[in-house]
């Protein structure tokens, strides 16, 4: 899996946007073909809704601004009575999504920028967590709530979040984020089979990867990490888009005969923890990467938990990359300072087997 | 007025409307020596919830809020579960995951009750759309009070029902009139620079009406109304059902500072006492139906004796139950996080 990433370019007009297709290189092999990230995400939508009458589309804008955005075009025309366009009430049509949910539906439901999550948090946290648990499992909410996160290049400290750190401290929500076409398409015919509401976070930045992906159907299960890259000195945790800054970060180390493992959670929750214990048993090094804040983020679970059952293991302090402790600045130097990166990851392993 | 229903449908409502004041009376009296939490009675508003959600039938869903006790009594709840629900209890409605706030029965089309004010709005618009997009003829019911309208949620509710023409009715209970709220120590009643709440309503072109909500041929009449709407592609409909705050509810808990309920305060007034002789005489909407009742020839003086003795009986039994059903184990507590 690789490719080298080009700008999301946002606010871009959609006549500029490039057929998307010809970001698809020829099949790489029988049974399989070249799909940009964005491309296997239309197609889990597709596939989605055409293999159950009751799923429904809210709100439109699964691919941000970007050009990519032209692929709700075709979902629209193929499924023109299964798209809804909500108005901007982020509260009213969350909570229809999950009352569509309990009523019969299965609602994929787009927040779009994930910094808007929390408009409708209190539907998201205080209802659709809470609703199976506090009815003793008389009622369920089948939903997926998709947002687009993370530091996009200049959607300073409103339009930046990762708001998954928050929604892990939250029992009742599943968590996908995913890292690949592969991935998000296989993740999401499983999340919008399941019975209870998923989180969908996908990373603007991550649209144009470009990956192999079976033809036929596919459902990854949740709660089974992947090892990306395979090695022998440091484990890497990546999420998200900080899987691909893990995966340049390991190109870069084994140029200095390091050989950094990759691992991949692909969900939070549930989340994998005995495939990072085993990778770091082998490896007796940690580092992660992850795009929220620092403090009580991702990393800092993981970390804990690593440290809590593998200590034995660990030849070197656990290392954290992360998003620092500020509002995301705009100006591209600020930006460029308080995001993680894969420089950042290759400077933590460093130092690790300095 | 009564409603144009036959006497044993009617006498059948003042029997659910005596068990929800008995239900709510035995809790006051329970809650002295058990800790159940703030919690939150229906007395006073009996008259709108009964005959509104009669009209309602199988598959039809209604979401109530932390005052949820009377509406799901009136669509057929065992009171035995939910006496046990508020007790924490393994036999409770919710399985003790709940508690008053959060009385739920799916079955009886009460899918979750939610005790964050103004939330349930758009889940209820929510099961409208449902309806809608499935084929359904079915109809969502948003039981709130008026302190919900001083919620975002909602503007954004009612902007989206509309907008869909949802088969959904918007039913508020205010029951803050006459409720000295504001003094020291009294729970706060609603904040609202409109005048009237129908004033919130009528931009988005929902029909609105106020109506004396302890009138039950306003209620009834109004929701028979907004249900046909639902039900023919009409879409939204607003309900103000105006009730007076029971001066039981006006303290921070409730207390039955009026005394318990006497059903021979219909017929023979001189039992009345002075103190709160306004409330029994003129604003309880129970006691109103019941004199309405009365006057028909519905119903009998004794017939109402024995309905209500009756509704007393069911609820010390509720009430034993609940006490003598043993706690959830407590690794119950790791259960139904995801379905």
């Amino acid at each position: 899996m690789s490719s080298p990433e080009t700008s999301a370019a946002l606010g871009a007009d959609p006549s500029d946007a490039s057929d998307p297709s010809v970001m698809s290189d020829p099949p790489a092999r029988a049974g399989w073909s070249r799909l940009s990230y964005a491309e296997g995400m239309a197609l889990g939508l597709r596939e989605a809704l055409a293999s159950d009458p009751t799923v429904r589309l809210m709100g439109q804008y699964f691919f941000g601004l970007t050009p990519w955005r032209r692929l709700t075009v075709d979902i629209r025309e193929r499924f023109p009575d299964r798209v809804w366009d909500p108005p901007i009430a982020e509260i009213g049509y969350v909570g229809t999504g999950i009352g569509a949910a309990i009523s019969g539906l299965r609602p994929i439901v787009d927040v779009a920028t994930a910094s808007f999550i929390f408009q409708p948090f209190s539907q998201v946290v205080n209802e659709a967590a809470n609703i199976h648990y506090m009815t003793g499992g008389q009622t369920r909410v089948p939903m997926v709530i998709h947002v687009n996160h993370g530091i996009r290049g200049g959607g300073a400290a409103q339009h930046s979040h990762s708001p998954q750190a928050m929604l892990w401290n939250t029992p009742g929500i599943k968590i996908m984020t995913p890292s690949s076409a592969r991935d998000v398409r296989g993740l999401l015919r499983t999340a919008v089979e399941d019975d209870n509401p998923v989180f969908w976070a996908d990373h603007a930045k991550l649209f144009d990867y470009v990956d192999d992906v079976p033809d036929a159907e596919e459902r990854i299960p949740f709660g089974v990490a992947e090892i990306k890259r395979a090695g022998t000195d440091v484990t890497i945790v990546g999420t998200s888009l900080m899987v691909r800054r893990a995966l340049e970060a390991a190109e870069i180390l084994a140029a200095d005969g390091i050989s950094a493992e990759v691992v991949d959670p692909r969900t939070l929750v549930p989340f994998d923890t005995e495939t990072i214990l085993e990778s770091v048993g082998r490896t007796g090094r940690l580092v992660i990467v992850d795009e929220c804040h620092q403090s009580c983020g991702v990393g800092a679970e993981i970390a804990a938990r690593v440290a809590e059952h593998a200590f034995d293991a660990l030849r070197a302090p656990i290392r954290r990359i992360a998003t620092a402790d500020v509002p995301i600045p705009f100006g591209r130097p600020m930006e460029e300072l308080v995001e993680p990166s894969a420089a950042k990851v290759v400077t933590a392993v460093r130092s690790l087997l300095g | 007025m009564l409603p144009d229903l036959p006497g044993e449908e009617l006498v059948a409502q003042l029997r659910t409307m005596l068990r929800i004041r008995r239900f709510e009376e035995a809790l006051i009296r329970l809650a002295a020596d058990h800790d159940i939490g703030h919690f939150h009675v229906y007395v006073g508003q009996e008259a709108t919830g009964v005959p509104a959600l009669a009209l309602l039938g199988d598959g039809d869903v209604a979401y109530t809020t932390h005052r949820n006790h009377g509406h799901l009594i009136a669509r057929g709840v065992s009171p035995a579960g939910m006496v046990a629900e508020i007790l924490g209890k393994a036999t409770g409605i919710n399985r003790g995951k709940g508690g008053t706030l959060h009385l739920a029965s799916a079955a009886h089309g009460f899918p979750t009750t939610s005790s964050s004010v103004g939330g349930p709005l758009p889940i209820a618009v929510g099961s409208a759309f449902a309806f809608q997009e499935l084929g359904l003829d079915r109809v969502s019911v948003a039981l709130f009070g008026d302190g919900a309208l001083e919620e975002g949620a909602w503007h954004e509710s009612i902007n989206i029902a509309a907008m869909r023409k949802a088969p959904i009715i918007f039913l508020c209970e205010n029951n803050s009139l006459e409720a000295l709220g504001q003094k020291a120590n009294e729970y706060p009643s609603s904040t609202l620079a409109a005048v009237r709440l129908t004033d919130l309503v009528d931009p988005f072109g929902v029909p609105a009406v106020p109506i004396d909500g302890t009138d039950t041929r306003a209620v009834h009449e109004a929701m028979a109304e907004a249900v046909q709407r639902a039900r023919t592609g009409g879409g939204p409909s607003f309900i103000e059902a105006r009730t007076v705050r029971w001066p039981g509810n006006r303290p921070l808990w409730p207390q039955l500072l009026t005394g318990e309920t006497d059903v021979t305060f219909a017929w023979d007034p001189s039992g009345i006492p002075a103190e709160h002789e306004r409330w029994w005489s003129q604003q309880d909407g129970l006691l109103r139906f019941l004199r309405e009742l009365l006057d028909a020839g519905h119903v009998t003086r004794e017939q109402a004796i024995a309905i209500d003795t009756e509704a007393r009986d069911e609820m010390a039994a509720a009430v034993t139950f609940a006490l003598e059903s043993p706690y959830p184990e407590a690794e119950e507590a790791f259960e139904h996080v995801f379905a």
